[in-house]
């Protein structure tokens, strides 16, 4: 009788048991859970492959993403160009790759730094209450209140066009989510027992919520770091489509996609702004994918 | 000779009720409401009573978990030292932290599901000057042999263990500072029968081993006849009868605790038991009855008990100290 599939694994699992390979083996729970996750894994590597390009831009590029070359206008895609160049000549393959520094940064960089703001205060407010928490509360249902198109439109009229400027916005605008997030966590957790045999050591506040507390409160907020990144990198991109966001020199993703405003450039020059819009979307996603996976690994009682 | 080593006086914890668009407090709950309770050096001391009485508020005034509104919490260290730890401040309250350790009543929330064992009990005995962690895996090795458990364990989650094992895990976390009181909330009233004894078993190993003390919160009156010296009754908030547990059984004074007493489910068919059903809940502690807290379902009620508060008075049975709080009891009070 031909030995079944699972029979087979099994023999495999006792195989590797005899060579105590088993126990050499120490890959932590988390990374191994992760990495069962397939499209969390196609994510990452993706996410990692534009991260990387977009890094080693001037390797893979013998262009400068700023020079202009009238004699090569608006060329389709070819070897020599292989997104084709944009109306002053310029690679847009290139200009994507030094476009995607910028737009990661300021995606990213604003999801990380409003989730630290926001968990920091967030976690303390939340597990202390009272009037900490209330006040904390107004203020970021203030920030929260605000369009964020007004404080962009307010701030680039008084300032001007600054990269800064957008991060700072999007920080101040995004940090009530998260604030909220980790402070409705921290709400039902305080009053586990866990939290309250520590508090009958006496440790301090301090240790308690940040170092025990909030790995337990981290994995809805791992989800919204990813979501938030990808809802930045789109939000610089419409603020720079509409030319608010980031000063039209510098490339971003939302800057290259800008020159599809023009009727004519939209109808015939679909290089200029189609594979910058694939890029944009495909980065997104595979965000997305990330944050999923992690929610899954991070969340201590889910076995496998 | 018996020594105190926690006074209670008048201890009471109000919870303030507010409503309205700008949170006004409209009442109080008064989850306790004035009690006076000594607990002696080495003793179990049994606190019962049904759910929403206040026990476990009570107990986790005592380690200042819930701040009393009124009242003192006297510590009495084995040199006769008397501290009042309810008006201490945060940080003076540390060394008498680690005297008085509680045991929670849930075994799934009571363990942090992102740590290892060892990951969160590490962190107290850091506070409490253990440096090396060599000695901190050691301190918690051996305790969690002395609770049956492998020493491996410490390094495994609490999502790996059954809910025996992890109020285990619990002992052990109350154990690591080698506290003198215990306060058992309801320890064993989340596991099955079996499971109970064996932990009930454990804890009065532990109990001779470390000379420790309990207060062991509990609804469940079975447990506590074999386990308690002494037994205090609580209702709405306070202590209705407090005596020797065999005279709890035997000589019962107060008509609540006799109809507790009768609730407890005996493994005899031959035996007729009577059973004395009260009637209707627990009254809101929001506002208490007039008179006897226990008087609109007491079975025995009179027209003094609708309108005097009764107090707690002396009594003797068998010789032992009685203590009850009831109108109706033709004992002599002794004073």
């Amino acid at each position: 009788m031909a030995k079944s599939s699972l029979d087979k694994k099994f023999d495999q699992i006792r195989k590797r048991e005899e060579e105590k390979t088993f126990s050499t083996k120490k890959r932590s729970r988390i990374v191994n859970k992760f990495l069962n996750n397939r499209l969390a894994v196609l994510g990452l590597i993706i996410f990692t492959i534009i991260i990387l390009a977009s890094i080693f831009a001037p390797l893979l590029s013998p262009y400068d993403p700023m020079r202009v070359d009238l004699r090569s206008m608006r060329q389709p895609p070819s070897f020599d160009h292989w997104f084709g160049t944009d109306s002053t000549g310029r690679d847009v393959f290139t200009r994507v790759l030094f476009g995607g520094r910028v737009s990661i940064f300021i995606g990213l960089g604003s999801a990380i730094l409003s989730a630290v703001v926001g968990i920091a205060v967030g976690c303390y407010a939340g597990y202390k209450g009272g009037w900490i928490d209330v006040i904390a509360l107004r203020i970021s249902e203030i920030f929260m209140s605000f369009p964020q198109i007004i404080l962009v439109l307010l701030l680039v009229s008084i300032t001007g066009q600054s990269l800064f400027n957008l991060m700072a916005i999007f920080i101040l605008t995004g940090w009530g989510g998260m604030y909220r997030l980790a402070r409705a966590r921290m709400l039902s957790l305080r009053e586990e027992e866990y939290v309250q045999a520590l508090r009958s050591f006496g440790l301090s506040t301090f240790t308690i919520c940040y170092k025990h507390m909030l790995p337990n409160a981290l994995s809805p907020i791992m989800v919204n770091i990813t979501l938030s990144t990808a809802m930045f990198i789109l939000t610089e991109a419409g603020l720079s489509f509409l030319g608010l966001g980031v000063p039209l020199n510098i490339p971003t993703w939302g800057n290259i996609l800008n020159v599809a405003q023009d009727i004519l450039i939209l109808q015939n020059y679909w290089w200029m702004w189609g594979p910058v819009g694939i890029v944009i979307s495909v980065f997104v996603l595979c965000v997305n994918f990330i944050g999923d996976g992690l929610r899954d690994s991070t969340d201590p009682s889910q076995q496998g | 000779m018996k020594k105190e080593i926690l006074k209670l006086r008048g201890v009471k914890v109000h919870f303030p009720v507010q409503a309205g668009v700008f949170n006004r407090v409209v009442g109080h709950v008064l989850a306790v409401d004035g009690v006076d309770l000594d607990i002696f050096r080495g003793e179990v001391l049994g606190l019962a009573g049904e759910s929403g009485c206040g026990k476990t508020t009570l107990g986790k005034a005592i380690l200042r978990l819930v701040e009393p509104t009124d009242g003192e919490v006297k510590y009495i260290s084995q040199d006769d030292d008397e501290t009042e730890l309810t008006s201490l401040e945060k940080k003076d309250m540390d060394p008498f932290r680690k005297k008085l350790q509680i045991v929670f009543q849930d075994p799934h929330s009571s363990l942090n599901p992102s740590f290892t064992i060892f990951g969160s009990l590490q962190d107290p005995l850091k506070k409490f000057g253990i440096k090396s962690k060599e000695e901190r895996r050691k301190i918690i090795g051996d305790l969690l042999e002395a609770v049956n458990m492998r020493r491996e364990y410490m390094d495994r989650y609490p999502h790996e263990f059954s809910g025996g094992q992890r109020q285990r895990i619990g002992i052990v976390r109350a154990l690591c500072l080698e506290p003198e009181l215990i306060v058992c909330d309801e320890a064993v009233s989340a596991l099955d029968v079996s499971i109970q004894a064996q932990v009930l078993k454990l804890l009065m190993q532990l109990k001779k081993e470390k000379n420790l003390t309990y207060l062991f919160i509990t609804h469940d009156l079975s447990v506590t006849e074999y386990l308690c010296d002494r037994i205090a009754v609580m209702y709405l908030g306070r202590i209705v009868e407090l005596c020797v547990s065999e005279d709890l059984y035997n000589n019962t004074l107060h008509p609540y605790s006799e109809a507790l007493i009768s609730a407890i489910p005996v493994a005899d068919l031959d035996k007729q038991t009577k059973r004395i059903v009260l009637e209707g809940d627990v009254p809101s502690p929001v506002n208490p009855p007039k008179g006897c807290p226990f008087h609109p379902r007491c079975p025995k009620a009179t027209d003094i008990c609708k309108t005097e508060v009764p107090t707690l008075k002396k009594y003797s049975t068998n010789g032992n100290e009685h203590y009850a709080s009831c109108h109706l009891i033709d004992l002599p009070e002794i004073t």
